[in-house]
């Protein structure tokens, strides 16, 4: 399998603080990775380095192009959805609206008609809230929208910052069952970040363990599910 | 109960006025964090590319559509070329910014026009416009205007994709641009669309007050008024406050008449109307500062 996205000696600041150091990794076609890390080790940081939200050095590659450097809204054209911690809901736009603007440079209205009946179909219950204001959802529902919004770009790549913060297991359950069937129906490469790691290494085939802003070990899921050191750091047993 | 008509007539079409430049206002309020201080002069400005046209032959409305047009670009240019480069720049320096283009606007209008006042026409035609001791020609013709221009600015807003891009640019820029929206060009727009409406509002004033570089100077209070009563952060809120406040000036400069009339005592009329303003921003500064509608903002520090 080829790699989607290849990152190499990628650093990130903050000013003038440096979050993370010669950071690499490789998202495999297709594949769901996982980043993960305690507080502070900069898995959002390298999600947003990704996107350009932060100053960056280093090289990110895409499909075998440099992204690095290209403006944020130039690097979601490219295909790359960002579903960001807090998941950014236009909090006053209704759920219509705020999945129409993931489509708003698409002139043929039928396409996407049949983009938003395709999302529907793995999120029935927003479908059912089309009309309401989407600040008024519920925490479950806001972040199943910020998904479906993602998944409205047509994604090869989506970049998700800890879709289970703050939910209920059940309906974190449900929304993990989702992303598996988005990413083996729609052919979408996920990048996952999350604190949850056992959840994480049960839906990934990859994972890297990031230490202040450093990689410090990576393979596949259930070899990194089974080390010493990431049981007893992120498994808690 | 006639001159009461007229004096709600007369603030109807003055409150379009107010509501129009409030628009423009809040809506670089909304995307910035900014009050755009030259609003008013940049309105004179395409008042008199509107005046200059018309002496070089045009009619009225060509006019109108043409002066409204440029100065489209002139927001477009203006957010691109002067603003853009101050992006992550302190308030004060933007607010300095804002008050160089305000002396810029108004002495190049001077410089090119010359201060003398100058008569500005109507479009609207005497006999068969308005009712007759109720609300003149060119004031139901400024009320009608208005409201189109507002209308199609509310259908641009609320169900065109470009529209929606805006809001979203202007609600949450970071998660706008994270769904492809190119924010930096819908501040620009943003620019653009406010010095249409502001020139919209100059030039159906002008017949009122008459043309001249400082005309629009005392409109840019009332508007900000206007903004501050609707709620500096709702659109729709400061096109009431506009109504509002043109109203309201009207009734109690009505009301100090009546009380002459009836006492001889003389308490407030028609030269305190700009006062009353005044008195209104510091009263919902005071005692309710996100206006009518607008809504508050609890900002996590």
């Amino acid at each position: 399998m080829a790699a989607l996205l290849e990152v190499s000696g990628l650093k990130a600041f903050y000013g003038q603080t440096q979050s993370l150091y010669d950071v690499a990794f490789e998202i495999p076609t297709g594949g769901i990775t996982t980043l993960l890390g305690a507080n502070g080790a900069g898995k959002t940081t390298t999600l947003r380095a990704i996107c350009n939200m932060v100053k960056t050095d280093g090289t990110i590659r895409f499909d075998g192009k440099n992204i690095r450097g290209l403006a944020t809204e130039e690097i979601v054209r490219r295909r790359i959805a960002h579903v960001p911690e807090g998941r950014g809901t236009f909090t006053t736009m209704t759920v219509d609206e705020n999945l129409r603007i993931a489509a708003y440079t698409r002139r043929d209205k039928q396409g996407v008609k049949d983009e938003l009946d395709r999302v529907f179909a793995y999120f029935p219950r927003l479908k059912e809230r089309i009309q309401q204001q989407a600040g008024t959802l519920s925490g479950g529902e806001q972040q199943m929208l910020a998904i479906a919004r993602a998944l409205m770009l047509k994604p090869r790549l989506m970049l998700l910052d800890e879709p289970s913060f703050g939910l209920a297991p059940l309906i974190v359950q449900e929304i993990f069952r989702i992303l598996r069937r988005i990413n083996e129906e729609e052919k979408v490469s996920i990048l996952l970040v999350e604190q949850n790691a056992a959840l994480a290494l049960d839906l990934a085939t990859h994972a890297y363990v990031l230490e202040t802003g450093k990689v410090v070990m990576s393979g596949p899921a259930d070899v990194v599910k089974n080390d010493e050191n990431v049981r007893k750091s992120y498994l808690g047993y | 109960m006639e001159q009461f008509l007229q004096q709600i007539a007369s603030g109807l079409a003055n409150g379009a006025i107010y509501a129009c430049v409030a628009l423009a206002l809040v809506m670089i309020y909304v995307s910035t964090d900014h009050i755009n201080f030259a609003q008013g002069e940049m309105a004179m400005f395409s008042t008199y590319i509107s005046w200059q046209l018309m002496t070089w032959g045009l009619s009225f409305w060509a006019a109108f559509v043409l002066a409204v047009a440029i100065s489209f670009l002139m927001g477009v240019l203006i957010e691109r070329l002067i603003l853009r480069p101050l992006h992550n720049a302190p308030v004060l320096s933007i607010i300095v910014v804002f008050i160089g283009l305000l002396a810029i606007f108004n002495s190049v209008a001077g410089a090119i026009w010359s201060y003398l006042i100058k008569e500005y026409p109507s479009p609207f035609p005497k006999s068969s416009f308005g009712i007759a001791g109720v609300i003149g020609p060119h004031q139901l013709g400024v009320v009608m205007v208005t409201l189109i221009v507002l209308g199609l600015l509310f259908i641009f807003f609320r169900y065109t994709p470009l529209g929606l891009a805006m809001r979203a640019a202007a609600q949450n820029p970071q998660m706008a641009r994270l769904v492809g929206v190119r924010v930096d060009w819908m501040l620009a727009l943003g620019w653009g669309l406010a010095a249409s409406v502001g020139a919209v509002a100059g030039i159906m004033v002008a017949h009122i007050v008459y043309l001249d570089p400082n005309m629009m100077a005392g409109i840019l209070l009332y508007a900000f008024a206007s903004a501050l009563v609707g709620g500096i952060s709702n659109p729709a809120g400061a096109v009431a406050g506009g109504f509002i406040v043109g109203i309201l000036e009207n009734m109690v400069a009505y009301a100090g008449n009546q009380i002459e009339k009836a006492t001889g005592v003389y308490i407030i009329g028609n030269g305190e109307k700009l006062t009353v303003a005044l008195i209104i921003v510091i009263f919902v500064l005071t005692v309710k500062p996100a206006g009518l509608f607008g809504r508050v903002v609890v900002k996590r520090v």
